[in-house]
């Protein structure tokens, strides 16, 4: 290979992880579902004709990374390498060879070019239902939580199975948005296929060989490079969490070797009765995401990339459910995952990994009705409003944790007045949750206070995804717990953080959503930063007072800037 | 532009990072001068151009008819945190909506990311009891014994601008002109900006970031407009001074002392109209505007003459020019993407021994480390040097004597040993990935609008343009390229060519099932009368075109597709035609039976667009020898190729010149690439064609054999 060459085949690699972004934006502009078009929790990726991934979009969803990796090569041994045509579209969601839940619908599509195959797109997209009793974690098995959809053409070379678009039709609560999701799916692969076809005429290539080998040859070198710059060593980690009825313990060993970083479950809780089970392909992503953001953030995702993260857990446990497990709310375990990784990171590269965070997305889905038959005739009606909302991450080595900013997830929130919009629902209040991020030498991000409630005439259900209420984020090196999720209704009844739950008329859901934790002892705090959280309110007096020794004095003076609308110097 | 109505000249005058760019069109000549910008008082740099202009057209300021300005002061004065002290009020239970942002991270592996400060920190922001409904119901009424206490509080701490957002406003200004009101009363002097006016559109984190942006800048943009014109007065210039908007229209200056933010990326505007009405010369319909300099690139897609608009666009990316990771504002503005990548970006090896470029720059200061001041780190400029793009002794019409050795050990010690290159694959990485950069750009920009970019013509300028826009334009597809006459003061020259316009939005959402004829009919007549107004203020006589656009998309959906209704009837069949129609042209196909909902509703008020005299057709053509030549490399060869020297001056109408070849003018050099050509045409353009099989353009080819 010259050098010549060696720098189109960069230009190459460019291009397709400029191909798949094409690819996912498409999708975005296209989908129905808010969690794929507000939030992001989508992916997209381009394979080779053996099934590597060769490039990956960046989306909000590590949960895509790994599952998507390896999802194309489920698809063709499903569908059989001899019964792959041009025009045909091929589609799952199946939880243990997609992405973990039902909800999510995988569409891969193979691409031909000059009548050659040379490749396949996929993409996933979580969708806004899939018929059994709805989005929550109240199923006892994988049944109950909706319509299966094995590995199958949606397309026979060209042709769309129409009695398969009739049962999805027949069998789930929104069949425009969904059966639009899977055609905005398809289109997606569509749009990447096209742009992959320019490139193989500007190239004057006829397939993905060279490109291919190029990139997964790179990348796996770079990452073993960056794993043998490692101190060689094995350590353990764990966190306990709140689980639906029973509180779930998550174990790890993290072992760090030559040419790889293994990490393995063993001792985590069993299977829970509840749906809020990993599948290992869900648990892998998450896994890997968090040795990749702490070891190789900077290299692409691919199969080669990916390969020397080692990610194993015993069969039967929360992070590796088998068939039928419920397994629909995977995500508030698996965003849990990361830190229980750091847990033990943090013993072999101390000052890389941050404190604990909210972790899971602090999600809520709420069903509205009419509160009476006369609120029917006078226009109320049935609506179902899902949001996104998050907690604060963690404090870091050198910086303090971000203010309600997802993490592991990246998704993003609805505004409120789209979410209003949406549904009879009412936002209240949104905004920053003070005292809620942990004290420390370096302070955790705060989390958020909201109040929901419904418009006049209606009641509703709110199915609640919370965490971390009994478990709050674990500070590190001394720094103090984030602020633990509290929910309540306004006349101070105690809710469940998890399951479905009506609300009675008039009443307003109120909820703490936590803060990420500290790191290093609130005394090594620098003075100015504490006065400076004082005057923005993101730390009451009281707190200032307790956590950092802030006297009278300087409260006082503050306090009096802050009437000429000054914030204390920066020390 | 003169014509017949004014014997008097026209000003153009462009404030960017580093320089003042003033052009003074008169008697049928244009005169432009280029002056470092003043940055403590910006109104003498234009001073002192208008003076060197008028001087080279031997007038005087009182010659001077017009004056049109755009300014990037109030994006500076964002993006370094320069503004006044200013407030925001609130609706209780949203005090933190400005800093709590998306909630999201825009670097996804990036454990230490850092979000951008909110330009208002907590401290600054005050809430109010009061709440407006989706439906436009007032919840919480507001109450003005609550406002009166808070306007005491905001003048105790001496507050010197107000902004006003609250929930839903969009639907009910009610509250917001109460607090106004309230405010006003108890500070006459305050300078308060209220969202409903600013940016009525929902989605309250654009809005309320754009009304607090305008309140922001507002004292110090009132101030310095106030101060330009007493001043051009003083000098003689006492003629009406207008404002280039971001949108690409022209506004008052009594418009832009209040609206501030829309002044916002003026200048790259002016540029985007410059290509516009370069394309109109020629009469094309599809053009792409390549606009390149020291730190960054920027593209736009120009469809029949009018750059593409957009409402909503991010300013102060402060990481890497990511997406999300800037402050979103919500006014009318011409969509296009800007890249870190210009001359000056740097280039580095990464862990995967991979070339990367940009988006950090090496600025004017070390500059490049051909510049010889102490730049020690390869810049795309030295790559271009060592591959024969520019002649080192000829660089800025000679003013700067380029340093090839020093170019040399920073590629080869930065990219070549790293990767066991020769110093020329190195510098050809360099500008090979920089370039793939630029395209990469395009290509999502123009699938984001469902164009394909074949069939497009390139509009190039800008210093570092001509030198990239050939190997571009090969990436691209693009078999035309034009190359404008001082295209370095680009944006002073559009600003000459905008029309005065004004577009008024509202977000009022509508389902086609509930479609409402007549509150359509009022509602458009009520936003035609805002936006003529507007534009009447500025000229009271001048025809009017009226474009009124509806934001549509499925039920369901998140992104509007903006659908041209300004020749429908509001039906609802005539609207569902076109979004259909629109629709299937960018997603290859529609979705059956879903309803169809309408967002926002904008319309746009303009003057008629100047329209330039057509540039004449290609006569006969004689061939151009070169008298001397040099090795260039070529990037689609891969190898050194030997290449004729022309000065532009020496490209004259008539005259044919073929690759590979260079064209060098003071300001910039052209590369034509092997297998391209090129000629000037009558408005004294650079045009780079690949002769095609098509017969005329045979002989063409034919005499570039010869």
């Amino acid at each position: 290979m010259s050098k010549l060459s060696t720098v189109s085949l960069q230009v190459m690699w460019n291009r397709l992880i400029s191909i798949v972004e094409e690819q996912a934006q498409a999708l975005i502009r296209t989908a129905f579902s808010t969690s794929v078009r507000e939030a992001g929790d989508l992916s997209a990726g381009v394979y080779n004709r053996a099934g590597l991934m060769l490039a990956q979009a960046v989306t909000g969803t590590p949960g895509h990374v790994n599952a998507m990796a390896d999802a194309v090569a489920h698809f063709i041994r499903e569908i059989g390498p001899g019964n792959i045509f041009e025009g045909d579209i091929y589609i799952t969601n199946d939880p243990w060879m997609g992405t973990g839940h039902l909800h999510d619908i995988t569409v891969v599509t193979p691409s031909f070019y000059r009548g050659r195959h040379v490749g396949f797109f996929a993409c996933t997209a979580h969708v806004v239902d899939i018929g059994g009793r709805g989005f929550g974690a109240d199923a006892n098995s994988v049944y109950e939580e909706g319509l299966y959809i094995p590995i199958m053409k949606f397309a026979d070379r060209g042709k769309v199975d129409q009695p398969f678009v009739r049962l999805v039709r027949g069998n789930i609560r929104e069949p425009d948005q969904v059966v639009g999701d899977i055609f905005a799916l398809a289109t997606c692969n569509d749009v990447g296929h096209r742009r992959l076809t320019g490139m193989l005429d500007e190239f004057a290539l006829d397939g993905l060989e060279q490109v291919g080998d190029f990139i997964l040859e790179n990348s796996r070198r770079a990452t073993l490079e960056k794993i043998a710059a490692l101190t060689p060593g094995a350590a353990e980690g764990a966190m306990l969490s709140d689980g639906f009825a029973t509180p779930i313990l998550l174990k790890v060993k993290v072992t760090i070797g030559a040419d790889e970083v293994c990490v393995d479950f063993a001792g985590s809780s069993g299977v829970d009765p509840k749906g809020i089970n990993c599948p290992m392909v869900y648990s892998k992503a998450y896994a890997c995401y968090a040795l990749k953001c702490a070891i190789a953030p900077e290299i692409p995702n691919n199969a080669a990339s990916l390969e020397p993260f080692r990610i194993t857990a015993p069969e039967n446990t929360i992070v590796n459910a088998l068939h039928p497990a419920p397994v629909a709310l995977r995500h508030v375990i698996g965003h849990l995952i990361p830190d229980t990784v750091y847990d033990a990171l943090d013993k072999l590269l101390p000052r890389t990994v941050p404190a604990e965070g909210a972790g899971p997305l602090c999600n809520f889905q709420v069903s509205l009705r009419p509160a009476s038959e006369a609120a029917r005739l006078s226009g109320a009606r049935r609506a179902e409003v899902l949001m996104f909302n998050c907690g604060g991450s963690g404090a870091r080595p050198t910086l303090d944790g971000m203010n309600t900013t997802a993490f592991p997830s990246g998704v993003m929130t609805m505004p409120i007045e789209a979410t209003e919009h949406a549904g009879p629902i009412i936002i209240w209040r949104k905004e920053l949750r003070p005292d809620s991020g942990g004290a420390g030498r370096f302070r955790g991000g705060l989390g958020q206070f909201m109040e929901v409630g419904a418009v006049e005439g209606h009641v509703f259900d709110m199915s609640a995804m919370f965490d971390r209420v009994k478990h709050p984020p674990r500070g590190r090196l001394g720094g103090a717990d984030g602020g633990a999720t509290e929910i309540r209704l306004d006349n101070g009844t105690a809710m469940a953080g998890k399951g479905r739950q009506a609300v009675p008329e008039g009443r307003k859901v109120m909820l703490s959503l936590p803060g990420g934790a500290g790191y290093g002892p609130a005394s090594e705090r620098s003075h100015a930063a504490v006065l400076r959280d004082l005057a923005l309110g993101y730390v009451s007096a009281k707190a200032a007072k307790a956590a950092y020794e802030v006297s009278d004095a300087e409260i006082a003076a503050v306090e009096a800037g802050l009437k000429r609308g000054e914030l204390p110097s920066p020390g | 532009m003169s014509g017949t109505a004014s014997p008097q000249g026209n000003l153009g005058a462009d404030i960017g990072g580093t320089f003042t760019d003033v052009v003074l069109e008169i008697g049928g000549e244009s005169y432009s001068a280029k002056v470092l910008t003043t940055y403590d008082a910006p109104e003498r740099a234009i001073i002192e151009g208008m003076h060197r202009v008028c001087a080279k057209a031997g007038v005087t300021p009182a010659a001077i008819g017009r004056i049109i300005h755009g300014t990037t002061l109030a994006t500076n004065a964002l993006i370094e945190r320069r503004g006044a002290k200013t407030a925001l009020i609130t609706t209780e239970g949203f005090r933190d909506v400005i800093e709590m942002r998306t909630e999201s991270r825009f670097e996804q592996y990036d454990l230490n990311l850092t979000l951008p400060l909110p330009l208002l920190p907590r401290n600054r922001r005050y809430t109010l009891r009061e709440r407006v409904a989706a439906s436009g119901k007032t919840l919480i009424p507001l109450r003005r014994a609550d406002v009166a206490a808070l306007a005491e509080q905001i003048a105790e701490a001496g507050y010197e601008s107000v902004a006003v957002g609250l929930i839903h406003s969009y639907l009910d200004p009610s509250h917001e002109r109460l607090v106004r009101e309230v405010l006003l009363e108890r500070m006459p002097g305050l300078a308060v900006s209220i969202s409903s006016e600013v940016s009525p559109q929902m989605r309250e984190y654009e809005r309320f970031n754009t009304v607090v942006a305008n309140a922001y800048v507002k004292p110090m943009m009132k101030r310095y407009l106030a101060s330009l014109a007493a001043k051009l007065a003083g000098e003689g210039a006492d003629c009406p001074i207008f404002l280039m908007h971001s949108g690409g229209g022209i506004m008052s200056l009594e418009g832009a002392a209040e609206f501030p933010v829309r002044l916002v990326e003026s200048g790259p505007a002016g540029g985007a109209i410059y290509a516009a009405d370069v394309a109109a010369r020629f009469g094309l319909d599809r053009v792409l505007s390549f606009d390149m300099g020291g730190t960054t690139a920027k593209i736009c897609l120009i469809k029949n003459q009018t750059p593409k608009t957009s409402r909503v666009f991010e300013v102060a990316r402060s990481y890497r020019f990511k997406k999300g990771s800037g402050m979103p504002i919500s006014i009318p503005v011409i969509d296009m993407v800007e890249i870190g990548a210009g001359g000056g970006s740097l280039a580095q090896v990464d862990s995967m021994r991979q070339i990367r470029v940009g988006p950090e720059s090496a600025g004017s200061e070390p500059g490049p480390a051909c510049y010889g001041r102490g730049g020690m780190r390869p810049a795309v400029t030295d790559a271009d040097l060592l591959l024969g793009k520019i002649d080192p002794a000829h660089f800025a019409g000679g003013s700067m004597l380029l340093d090839v050795a020093a170019a040399r050990t920073a590629v080869t010690a930065a990219i070549a040993d790293r990767l066991g290159m020769s110093g020329e694959t190195a510098a050809f990485g360099i500008v090979e990935v920089v370039d793939e950069n630029m395209a990469n750009a395009a290509r999502v920009h123009a699938v984001e609008n469902g164009e394909d970019l074949s069939g497009y013509t390139m509009i190039a300028f800008g210093g570092a343009a001509p030198l990239h826009a050939g190997r571009l334009c090969e990436k691209l597809g693009i078999a035309r390229l034009l190359v404008p006459p001082g295209a370095g003061v680009g944006s002073a020259i559009g600003f000459l060519r905008a029309p005065f316009s004004f577009e008024a939005t509202r977000s009022v959402y509508m389902r086609l099932a509930d479609f409402d004829a007549p509150l359509v009919r009022d509602l458009l007549a009520e936003l035609e009368s805002e936006a003529t107004s507007f534009v009447r203020s500025c000229d009271a006589r001048a025809p009017l075109s009226v474009e009124t656009k509806v934001y549509m998309r499925y039920v369901g959906q998140g992104w509007e597709i903006p659908i041209d209704v300004s020749r429908a009837e509001p039906t609802i069949d005539a609207y569902r035609a076109l979004f259909e129609a629109e629709y299937a042209k960018l997603f290859s196909r529609t979705v059956q039976g879903l309803d169809i909902e309408i967002t926002v509703w904008a319309v746009n008020a303009s003057t008629a667009k100047t329209v330039p005299a057509q540039a004449e057709g290609l006569g006969a053509l004689a061939a151009l020898t070169a008298s001397s030549q040099r090795e260039v490399f070529d990037p689609a060869l891969g190898v050194r190729v030997t290449a004729g020297v022309f000065a532009r001056s020496e490209v004259a109408i008539g005259r044919l010149v073929a690759g590979p070849c260079v064209i060098v003018e003071d300001e910039t050099t052209i590369i034509v690439p092997a297998g391209c050509a090129a000629t000037c045409r009558s408005d004294g353009c650079i045009e780079v064609f690949k002769p095609s099989t098509d017969a005329a353009e045979a002989r063409l080819a034919a005499m570039i054999e010869a």
